[in-house]
């Protein structure tokens, strides 16, 4: 299965505001997206409350799992979200 | 008809506007035996998505970018298919709809408490979600702060930090509690937010939604049923009020020029304003220095934390009050025992019986900051009872080259022993919530007795004019640094009793340096006349009030 592994940038790792666009971000992709850390069983990165229970901080690398067509392309935009410092960005949206 | 309901003005100002409840966390009935699960999935599914809708409108129109966040955040957890699918699988268990939530909200919780750190703190968003599902199922009043779409008058059982963590200053006009003290969390909160208050007001419970209320936070009065024209009234009266206070400024005097200096009570640098700033500090806690540690600070660091103090006040009056601790407000290193009793044990000075080397130091670090900076350094004890005490403070404090050495009265021996204890030290401060609470015998957190800690009440008050004619009759300072120096209805009786400062937090200085300014200095001693004849409270109140319009 396609995977890519990536370390959040967030400083405030995966939480609050990075969390909440990262969620947004993977339920607007056309497969269905799975995150993990380390060897821990993986959850659907649509999930909030799965993303918040990883408890991914600042550093911490996770992983991203997809299957079917548009996978590698679901995991490069998301991957490319994480490596980036969410926290300081201004909402796009707001 | 308006009525009038009286309860215990813990913050001063009037507002007047509609009345909202604020709906506690639904009780959770008999559990129901499930016929139809689907049925159950489908009311519990629909209830955590009407409640993702009502976020989610919150969030929208949240003016804060920040509550907006955390609201829109909450809308995705309410949302969440993890969520759902708990609900289902509890269902499946033999749950019905209500249980069902309350099992998922419970099972991502702790889901939430396991990952630690700050993903914890989002601990509290499920029970916030859970209860507003489980209002929902029941067809209960939303729990929280309600959001009525109007500014409004808050009436709740009371308030935890939780509840007001999220409420809009701009949309509430005054608090109204039905129990609580003058020391709650509603009473600290208000003063800090400028809201009026009344708690302990059990007359507020039969307030119905949406009814014209007024609110007196010095007087401790709620109006209801007043009408919408009459609430517009106070309303102008209180924005004018507002505008006057606003612009107020300068040391307090009375309105023929008696200087009655306004301090403030601060814990550390950090509570002094910005700006021209304050007549000087009456009440400089230094617990915070000692708090959550396992050794106690050193010389190095208490001179830094003091002279931070010093340093922003030169040329005026700062009153560092030494360690107030007790196994109420335990600190490790002290050793202190349990005890069964902690209001009535070793607490204040009466540590230093059991590690003196700890107010030496402190006294050493206070002496050395003073030599440093160009404040006018005054050192004073808390928790004095007796004569020798406050002659053995003295002793050690002068020792070291502090020359302003005084001791607090809080207990009623002391007040009782205030011209003995003027013998030995050069001024007195009351602390008059701990006065009241020893003079009354009526814990400071025993919501049950909120009455007895009223700084109105009569034994109360003639201590502390007992205190004042002491100072009086010794030419020695006797300043008051407890609440009642902030309520503004208060501070000109306290002035006409001879009480020479007032110390108080910074919101409180603008509208006790009004009402201070309105009077003659011969006309606040008239109103501490009848005030210190009036039999109870009330009756204290009503002759101050009188006097003042």
């Amino acid at each position: 299965m396609p995977e890519k592994t990536v370390t959040i940038a967030s400083r405030s790792g995966l939480h609050a505001r990075p969390a909440k666009i990262f969620v947004q971000a993977a339920a607007r992709q056309s497969v269905p997206v799975r995150i993990r850390t380390g060897d821990r069983p993986p959850a659907p990165a649509t999930s909030i409350l799965a993303v918040l229970a990883l408890g991914a901080e600042h550093g911490t690398a996770v992983t991203l799992e997809a299957e079917g067509p548009g996978a590698d392309e679901a995991l490069d935009a998301l991957a490319a979200l994480l490596a980036r410092d969410l926290d300081t960005e201004e909402p796009a949206d707001a | 008809m308006p009525e009038t309901v009286r309860g215990l003005g813990v913050s001063p100002g009037r507002a007047a506007g509609r009345a909202h409840r604020m709906a506690g966390p639904p009780p959770l009935p008999a559990p129901r035996p499930v016929s139809d699960a689907a049925g159950e999935v489908r009311r519990a599914t629909e209830a955590l998505r009407s409640v993702a809708g009502h976020l989610e409108a919150h969030a929208a129109k949240a003016s804060d970018p920040e509550a907006g966040a955390i609201l829109e955040a909450q809308s995705m957890i309410a949302a969440d298919p993890g969520l759902a699918e708990s609900v289902e699988k509890a269902v499946a268990s033999g749950l019905d709809a209500v249980r069902a939530v309350d099992a998922a909200c419970a099972h991502h919780r702790r889901a939430l408490e396991e990952a630690g750190g700050y993903f914890a703190d989002r601990a509290g968003d499920l029970d916030d979600i859970r209860n507003r599902a489980v209002a929902t199922l029941l067809g209960l009043p939303m729990p929280g702060v309600p959001d009525p779409g109007h500014p409004f008058v808050l009436i709740a059982d009371d308030l935890a930090p939780a509840d007001t963590a999220g409420l809009d200053p701009a949309a509430v006009l005054a608090l109204v509690t039905l129990k609580g003290g003058p020391t709650s969390h509603t009473a600290i909160l208000a003063r800090a937010l400028g809201l009026p208050a009344v708690v302990a007001c059990r007359g507020a419970a039969a307030i119905e939604d949406g009814t014209w209320v007024s609110v007196d936070g010095a007087l401790g009065e709620v109006g209801v049923g007043i009408g919408e024209e009459a609430a517009a009234a106070v309303q102008r009266e209180a924005v004018e009020a507002r505008e006057r206070r606003a612009t107020g400024h300068g040391p307090g005097r009375t309105a023929d020029g008696r200087s009655v200096p306004l301090l403030l009570n601060i814990g550390s640098a950090h509570d002094l304003p910005e700006g021209e700033g304050a007549e000087g500090v009456g009440l400089f806690r230094t617990e915070f220095l000692f708090l959550d540690r396992r050794d106690a600070p050193g010389l190095k660091e208490q001179v830094a934390a003091y002279a931070a103090v010093l340093r922003a006040l030169p040329g005026r009056r700062v009153v560092i009050r030494t360690l107030d601790a007790g196994s109420d407000k335990p600190l490790p290193f002290l050793g202190l025992p349990e005890e069964a009793n902690p209001a009535l044990g070793v607490r204040g000075l009466r540590t230093s019986r059991v590690r003196a080397e700890v107010l030496d130091t402190q006294l050493d670090a206070i002496a050395e900051a003073a030599r440093g900076g160009e404040a006018e350094v005054w050192v004073m004890a808390p928790m004095v009872s007796t004569v020798a005490e406050a002659e053995d403070f003295a002793r050690r404090a002068r020792g070291r080259g502090l020359s302003h050495v005084g001791v607090m009265v809080e207990v009623p021996a002391a007040a009782l022993e205030a011209g003995r204890l003027l013998e030995k030290v050069d001024f007195l401060s009351i602390g008059t919530n701990d006065l009241g609470q020893y003079t009354y015998a009526a814990d400071r957190q025993h919501g049950e007795l909120a009455d007895l800690l009223d700084p109105w009440q009569p034994a109360l008050l003639r201590l502390v004019a007992m205190c004042a004619e002491a100072g009086r009759a010794a030419g020695k300072p006797v300043g008051v640094c407890g609440e009642a120096a902030a309520d503004p209805l208060l501070a000109p009786v306290l002035a006409g009793m001879g009480i020479g400062s007032l110390s108080m937090s910074a919101t409180g200085v603008p509208a006790v340096r009004e009402a201070l300014g309105r009077l003659s200095a011969a006309r606040c001693e008239e109103i501490a006349q009848r005030v210190l004849a009036a039999p109870d409270p009330a009756a204290a109140r009503a002759a101050a009030g009188d006097a003042v319009r």
